[in-house]
């Protein structure tokens, strides 16, 4: 069974009733280590050397996050720029993600009619995480599609606990595969 | 002269208090104004003090030993050695140089080649006290000139015992006059052959260093101990003193012994202490010095043979000054430094008065020749500031390079940017992070045992009472760039802060506050950089509690930074508004009520609900409604 670490990243945490629900659904599950950076790391001073011991230890990396500003919230993105050193996540020696699998769990605010060529943002979601897949395909990580949770205002209790649900589905079945097919 | 102590007392102080302010008012040297001064109450213009005057200096001299002893301390042991080169080079190459043509100039006088060869010692010297006073007074330690003069001061000061030495090898075996000369000095060891002399010397010198470390050092902790600061000073005195004792007993010049007490203890944690003890003490006795010299011109022997005393004064100043300028050319010193170099040196000093009448009494000199040399001793002296103030005003800005060129101090112990009082609890902790980032503060606190701790453990820390303007200034309050000001006793920091703001406005200070009306009083009064200890800590606590309570711990983070800031305006608001009478008994009640009215204050202005990005309850409120909106007509 793989090791799926889940590096949530909420600074309004205890605000988010979605992502209540979805990280209640995932944080006690077996092979699963749910890493809250916010309360982790209150003050952005990131431990990188532990950083890089969790990493080593999972097979499954999730950035969970809300949506902000098209980006993450900013601990994670110093989280990124402080734990993923040259020559150990990149560069000529730095292979110590390589195969892993990596993708983003997103919640936004915004329903997915917002989110297209004619929505207001333009763009989709998969376009705006183009970072974040440039970074795992950069560290040798197998960047898989993210999972979404959109309009996360309008979802009733029962839709998100079907969300919730999903989530928890999802994380059985990377646990579960037994290589990833590159394309 | 009545021969009253008090009505002598009256007029010397009298005239040092109006001749120096008038000097200082007209921008000249403090040395000038007592001089005069001393001019003045001679026995040839208002005749004040009479014969005495040869008593008082020697009296006076004392002034120049604590000053030696002074500078001693300002030397670590290291920081001497390293300046060997430039001690014995330059020193000895002056003295050398000026003792070979002033015998020149005196045989060419026809004088007896003895009698040139003694006044040639004594012309060779300079006057420490004048040309060190000067060079204090105007902030020039630490340029080149200040360490070039420095160093040939001291070459001086060493060679005066050999010479002190030499002096009766040339006496005419008189019997009689030798037996004059024991009684008169009373040395130990006029009547000991020469080895024990020098086994002797040896001994006084080992006897000084071997008590430093061992006797006055302890004593000193002991003494600090008691916390009764005149007990302090009293052993600075004793100390200046005993060795003084020491060295003339064994027949060394005293000032010698006092300087190298003064190197002894240089590494010490009193140093600063004992020099701030000392200062005020050294400037009135050199005041006192000069005075005498003033005193001591003898106009009626000017009056007598003008001509012959002007023109030996001329060609003794220029003699030295000659050799000076060729010292500091040999030793590549710049032309300004050169020029402050070879007019500051180029008197006779205090030395030659006691030279010149050690050769009076063994008969080298004659009454005639010793009384026109200490007249031109006195006389080199008394120009020597006029000499300075025209070079300064006229030659220096000439050559254009009037300010003077600092470097990097190599010789006296390094006084920081930042001076750190108080290493208690809370200083320890600001300095302790300062030191790991390489910032050494300068480090004041009146603990003695704290103090020898750190001490041990390499800090570089000092005892005593930043109270005193002079421990500050010795501590280096001139050269500093910020003041940190830790104590935890709210009216001594009053005290500093006052103090420092209005001697050396540069310093920035910061300054840590008990509480909110340690604060109040201290921004009142203008300060900006005020620190309430309880501040950070009390809300690293809260913050912890409401973590355990299950508050999300980043959020806590920024509601604390929120916290100091809403809070510092606060501060600063409540600050300017009228206390009302502070009376004692009220104060408690009246910190209730401010107390209540600020939790009221937080209340009403909900500060735990200020962090309001993404996720607020109005943002959602729009976006919901949007979103029903959108959905209502594309349906």
């Amino acid at each position: 069974m793989k090791k799926v670490l889940v590096l949530f990243a909420h600074p309004k945490f205890e605000k988010s009733r979605a992502n209540n629900v979805l990280v209640n659904y995932i944080k006690d599950k077996e092979g699963v280590t749910f890493h809250d950076l916010y309360e982790e790391y209150p003050d952005f001073h990131i431990d990188v050397p532990f950083e890089k011991k969790l990493l080593a230890e999972h097979d499954v990396i999730i950035w969970h996050h809300p949506m902000y500003w098209y980006s993450c919230p900013p601990l994670l993105k110093q989280w990124i720029d402080m734990v993923l050193e040259f020559n150990w996540a990149y560069g000529p020696e730095g292979k110590a993600l390589s195969s892993k699998i990596c993708l983003n769990t997103i919640t936004t605010g915004g329903n997915k009619e917002l989110y297209c060529t004619q929505g207001t943002n333009s763009y989709t979601i998969t376009e705006f995480l183009r970072p974040f897949e440039q970074t795992a395909n950069l560290c040798l990580m197998h960047y898989q599609k993210p999972f979404t949770v959109m309009g996360t205002y309008k979802l009733s209790d029962e839709d998100l606990k079907i969300y919730g649900e999903n989530y928890s589905m999802l994380i059985d079945q990377l646990q579960s595969k037994e290589a990833i097919v590159t394309t | 002269m009545t021969g009253s102590l008090l009505f002598d007392a009256i007029v010397f102080l009298l005239g040092a208090i109006i001749c120096v302010s008038i000097a200082k008012r007209l921008g000249l040297s403090s040395v000038l104004g007592y001089l005069i001064a001393g001019v003045l109450i001679g026995p040839y213009v208002l005749g004040f003090i009479g014969e005495e005057g040869e008593d008082i200096l020697h009296f006076a001299e004392f002034g120049v030993v604590v000053m030696l002893f002074l500078i001693g301390l300002e030397i670590e042991p290291k920081n001497f050695w390293n300046m060997r080169k430039s001690i014995a080079g330059m020193g000895g190459l002056q003295v050398a140089g000026s003792m070979i043509l002033s015998y020149l100039f005196f045989i060419l006088l026809n004088f007896d080649w003895k009698v040139a060869l003694v006044i040639s010692m004594a012309v060779a010297l300079s006057s420490t006290a004048i040309a060190m006073q000067t060079i204090d007074e105007k902030g020039l330690m630490e340029t080149t000139f200040g360490n070039s003069a420095f160093s040939i001061l001291l070459f001086q000061d060493i060679i005066v015992i050999f010479m002190l030495g030499a002096i009766p090898l040339l006496s005419n075996s008189d019997s009689e006059a030798a037996i004059d000369s024991h009684e008169a000095s009373g040395n130990l060891l006029d009547g000991l052959p020469m080895g024990y002399q020098t086994l002797a010397i040896i001994l006084s010198v080992v006897l000084i260093i071997g008590a430093g470390q061992y006797l006055i050092v302890p004593m000193l902790r002991r003494v600090a101990k008691t916390g009764v600061r005149e007990l302090l000073f009293a052993s600075a005195l004793l100390i200046v003193f005993s060795i003084s004792y020491l060295m003339e007993y064994v027949g060394l010049s005293p000032a010698l012994g006092a300087f190298l007490g003064g190197v002894v203890l240089s590494s010490s944690e009193y140093k600063h202490e004992l020099e701030s003890n000392l200062e005020p003490f050294k400037n009135l006795l050199l005041g006192l010095f000069f005075i005498a010299v003033g005193a001591s011109i003898n106009f009626v022997v000017i009056a007598k043979i003008p001509l012959t005393i002007g023109g030996i004064l001329l060609a003794v100043i220029l003699i030295k000054a000659l050799i000076l300028f060729s010292t500091g050319k040999v030793f590549k010193l710049k032309l300004d430094q050169n020029l402050l170099l070879t007019f500051s040196l180029a008197q006779i000093g205090e030395f030659a008065f006691v030279l010149l009448s050690f050769a009076f009494q063994l008969n080298i000199l004659d009454q005639e020749q010793m009384d026109i040399m200490l007249v031109i001793t006195a006389l080199t002296m008394s120009i020597t500031p006029i000499i300075s103030i025209i070079n300064e005003r006229f030659i220096l800005p000439k050559i254009g390079t009037k300010e003077s060129i600092k470097r990097p101090m190599d010789h006296i112990a390094k006084s920081q940017n930042v001076i750190l009082v108080g290493f208690g609890h809370f200083g320890s902790t600001v300095g302790r992070f300062l030191r790991s980032h390489g910032i050494e503060a300068t480090i004041l606190d009146q603990d003695s045992n704290r103090v020898d701790v750190l001490r041990k453990m390499g800090f570089e820390v000092y005892y005593g009472d930043a109270t005193r303007l002079e421990l500050l200034e010795a501590a280096g309050i001139a050269q500093a760039k910020i003041l940190i000001c830790a104590i935890d006793n709210p009216p001594v920091t009053l005290e500093i802060t006052k103090l420092v703001k209005e001697k050396y406005p540069h310093v920035e200070l910061m300054i840590r506050a008990q509480n909110r009306n340690d604060a109040y009083e201290l921004l009142n009064m203008g300060f900006e950089n005020i620190y309430r200890e309880s501040l950070d800590t009390s809300l690293s606590l809260a913050k912890d509690v409401l973590s355990k309570l299950g508050f999300r711990k980043y959020t806590l983070n920024r509601q604390v930074q929120n916290f100091i800031k809403y809070d510092e305006t606060s501060l600063r608001r409540l600050a300017a508004e009228p206390k009302g009478n502070e009376d004692y008994i009220f104060k408690v009640r009246k910190e209730l009520e401010e107390q209540e009215r600020l939790l009221e204050e937080d209340f009403k202005r909900g500060i735990v609900e200020y962090d309001n990005h993404w996720d607020s309850e109005s943002i959602r409120e729009v976006l919901k409604d949007q979103q029903n909106n959108n959905s209502s007509s594309t349906n």
